[in-house]
């Protein structure tokens, strides 16, 4: 909220969504509508920024996980993670087998209650109550209210059971803290074990029922068909997503893949080439900065093929892959791309903005087959193999996982004793915001027309432009602040590059 | 159990709002777990950007104290975090600075270590992977050929909710523990609290983490300080005492010790012990109580082995510390 002295210019009305709403993190929408009250621009601000690249220098490097899971009450499995990784690489340590099956157990369970959330606490208000619903409904406790208290009490079971295999493995249920440079600081009990098998057990149950309700509530009703295919939610950049080393999609680890907007690889990179391949644009007007190909350049806010536009989405990532690494998300893969694009074999791309949420979905699957899979390991629960302890002298780094809201990287350079020098560290929400921008600008284009009075729910169809992304603006306004400087004129929101 | 509030005609009117934070409080309030239905039958939301769409529009349009409880989480960090903290604080009869960063900074506090001009440099000018040729940082205002945009300004240092309004209730922890939260939520809506007191800490033990932690001291010295990535801590014993730096000391009680239970030290989230004051100072003299060292030259010997001190013993309490903010430039 700022107490605006700022006018539209003559000619034109603004229309401003502060703050926007259900999502992670502050921004706010300015629409400009021209005297025929049609959208002449539209433009979503971050306004906050925090400072932890700057903030982390001077820190010990194995303080680094601890420190940036605090970028994302949300999604701090993911910054731990990437965080960690960053800190193997900079002590050059090799994991062992155990401490390589418990980050990844961890991280999957972590992703399908992550996943869970956005989809029922943040998403579905707009499918299952409807975009024009009243907005005192408009969530989470209205869901509830709709489905029934027995689907309300899965949900909350399964928020609160990924909090307590969070507590087991990390201590803290919401932020846990036990991923270290070399491994994790505590391995697991034969009794801790079970119960993640029994709670890895519940999430896949969970993922199919929420697979089959997205099926039945969403897709099953033809107004919400019709909008998730309509050309405002509807526009072609390229895809980014990790791989294995047989290009299907895993969310711990892997090497970068991105396809253009037919699906060619563009191209594929290990952790620490990250910065050969993606690089940031500034623009005056937010305090988060803009990622894009290098391959490309920077062509301004403009999407396809001929754009350095990319995006890190569930929806991307299942683009980007050749195929999921799991049978039942398979299936599932297979038939979202048959619904979509007609071909099954997930060749040709999608590129409807809300069908993000169906992607989401069916990596849900994905993370929690592979959940059970890695629970039922026999060396999960190995007492000695937990971690290793470096003894390499330290220097730089990069980690990389999928953030359930896009790849993070962490970078690291440290000085001999380990302490911090330079963090960069590029998140998930941040890689997709140009599209963001374009998303909603498109959205506000097709929603507001001429002639047509401006009502709430118009409003909140723009806001579902973003919500798609599971956006956090927590932690893409992770980076440095300061005093900025006094006014500049740029001509036109959108300046030519 | 909490059904509805006695003597009341109509549910609470509770708002949650973040400031510059991360959403894990926002997150630790769904770690209540199914009591979040009971507190659906006695509580309407009213404002919570997280999970609700009221905008700010409408919480202008409340009346002054329609709220009655407002959970405030993040530091204060910008012009914006201010302005909503007076709006919330006017519109609220109770407000509750919520979490470790609006009652005490938190980890973004980190930031006051730093000096706070020429920090643009480093983000929009020499970040590896920064493409930025034309020099380009964001401003408050630009103009455009359709109308201004703003930003708020950022402020030099990250604040206290209480450095900027008046605070009634604070709530430490980083996130606060769902069993502490929900005996808050139980206290307000029995009408159990008065609506106003000056920062009184709630949902938080009385004594300090080493109350409630499961490890053993065995009344030993510390020999040397230990990275805690660069060697296996002995279980069951205090940390500390093995030359693990841990906060544990000096940090008021209440999380029940998790992140010892998972064999990391603790850093102090919960904020300093009842009467401590500054967090740091108090770890400083716990600690240096304990050393081996004999000797002043030994004991400075010892101290030289912790990595950052400034920035571990005060991992989430600068802003409320009497460092608080380094005002100059360290140049």
């Amino acid at each position: 909220m700022t107490t605006s002295h700022a006018a539209a210019a003559p000619g034109y009305r603004r229309v401003r969504i502060d703050p926007v709403t259900r999502l992670e993190g502050h921004g706010k929408i300015d629409i400009f509508l021209d005297e025929a009250g049609e959208v002449a621009d539209c433009c979503f601000q971050v306004p906050e920024l925090r400072g932890f690249e700057r903030f982390c220098q001077g820190r010990p490097v194995e303080e680094m996980p601890r420190i940036t899971a605090r970028i994302c009450g949300v999604c701090p499995e993911a910054h731990m993670m990437a965080a960690a990784k960053a800190c193997d690489a900079v002590y050059r340590v090799t994991l062992p087998l155990t401490a390589r099956l418990l980050r990844e157990l961890q991280y999957s369970i972590f992703f399908v209650t992550d996943h869970a959330t956005h989809f029922y606490a943040l998403a579905a208000p707009d499918f299952i109550l409807g975009p024009d619903a009243s907005p005192a409904d408009r969530n989470l406790l209205g869901i509830i209210r709709k489905l029934g208290v027995e689907v309300g009490s899965k949900v909350i079971q399964c928020r609160q059971w990924g909090h307590e295999a969070a507590a087991i493995f990390g201590g803290k249920p919401v932020i846990p803290v036990n991923a270290i440079p070399g491994g994790m600081s505590k391995p697991i009990t034969g009794d801790e074990r079970r119960r993640l098998e029994e709670i890895a057990a519940f999430q896949l149950e969970f993922a199919k029922f929420t697979l089959k309700l997205f099926h039945d509530v969403v897709l099953g009703n033809p107004a919400y068909l019709d909008l998730i295919l309509s050309g405002p939610y509807y526009h072609e950049t390229h895809s980014m997503g990790l791989v294995d080393e047989r290009n299907r999609l895993n969310f711990y680890d892997g090497q970068v893949r991105v396809v253009d907007i037919q699906g060619f690889e563009v191209c594929k990179y290990a952790p620490r080439d990250y910065s050969k391949h993606i690089a940031e644009h500034v623009e005056p007007w937010t305090y988060l900065k803009f990622p894009f190909l290098t391959a490309i350049g920077w062509k301004g806010f403009v999407d396809g093929q001929a754009s350095g536009v990319y995006r890190a989405t569930p929806q991307s990532r299942l683009n980007a892959a050749d195929s999921m690494a799991t049978p039942l998300a398979q299936e599932a893969y297979e038939e979202y791309f048959e619904r979509l694009t007609g071909d099954a074999s997930g060749r040709r791309m999608v590129h409807h903005t809300l069908a993000i949420h169906w992607a989401r979905v069916i990596e849900m699957v994905q993370a929690a087959e592979r959940a059970l899979e890695l629970v039922r390991h026999p060396e999960i629960a190995n007492p000695e193999k937990y971690r290793v302890v470096p003894t390499e002298p330290p220097g730089e780094g990069v980690g990389i996982v999928e953030a359930p809201r896009g790849t993070l990287t962490h970078h690291y350079v440290t000085d001999e004793n380990g302490l911090v020098r330079k963090a960069n560290l590029i998140v998930g929400t941040t890689n997709n915001h140009a599209a963001i921008c374009l998303s909603i600008k498109k959205a506000a284009q097709g929603v507001i027309r001429r002639g047509v009075p401006l009502t709430e729910g118009m409003l909140n169809r723009i806001e579902m432009a973003f919500r798609a992304y599971d956006p956090c603006f927590g932690c893409a306004t992770h980076g440095v602040f300061g005093r900025p400087p006094l006014q500049i004129r740029v001509h036109g929101a959108v300046p030519e590059v | 159990m909490v059904r509805s509030t006695p003597g009341r005609a109509s549910p609470l009117k509770v708002a949650m709002y973040w400031a510059s934070s991360c959403g894990g409080c926002d997150i630790s309030l769904l770690e209540i777990g199914p009591r979040l239905l009971q507190l659906m039958d006695m509580a309407d939301v009213v404002f919570w950007p997280c999970a609700t769409d009221f905008k700010y529009a409408d919480v202008a349009g409340y009346a002054d104290g329609y709220i009655d409880v407002c959970l405030f989480n993040g530091g204060i960090r910008s012009t914006e975090h201010e302005e909503v903290a007076r709006l919330l604080r006017a519109k609220s009869r109770t407000l509750v600075a919520y979490g470790a960063c609006a009652s005490e900074g938190g980890i973004p506090a980190l930031a006051n270590l730093s000096p706070p001009n020429g920090l643009f440099e480093t983000v929009y000018g020499s970040n590896p992977s920064l493409h930025n040729p034309s020099h380009i940082v964001p401003q408050t205002r630009v103009a455009t050929e359709f109308g201004e945009l703003e930003l708020p300004r950022q402020l030099d240092h990250v604040l206290r909710l209480r450095d900027v309004v008046e605070v009634d209730y604070v709530i430490p922890g980083c996130p606060p523990q769902a069993d502490q939260v929900w005996s808050v939520i139980e206290l307000v809506a029995s009408g159990g609290v008065p609506a106003r007191n000056r920062a009184l800490k709630v949902g938080c033990g009385h004594k300090s983490v080493c109350d409630e932690c499961p490890r053993e001291k065995r009344r030993m010295k510390i020999d040397s300080f230990k990275r805690p990535h660069l060697a296996i801590p002995e279980a069951g014993w205090c940390l500390l005492e093995q030359g693990f730096v841990c906060s544990g000391p000096a940090t008021r009680s209440g999380c029940g010790a998790l992140c010892i239970t998972a064999g990391q030290a603790c850093r102090g989230c919960y904020g300093p012990t009842a009467g401590a004051g500054d967090q740091g100072l108090a770890l400083v003299t716990a600690i240096g109580s304990n050393l081996a060292a004999r000797d002043e030259a030994r004991a400075r010997e010892q101290v030289a082995e912790i990595a950052d001190p400034a920035g571990t013993f005060y991992r989430f309490s600068v802003a409320g510390s009497l460092l608080h903010g380094r005002r100059e430039p360290l140049q």
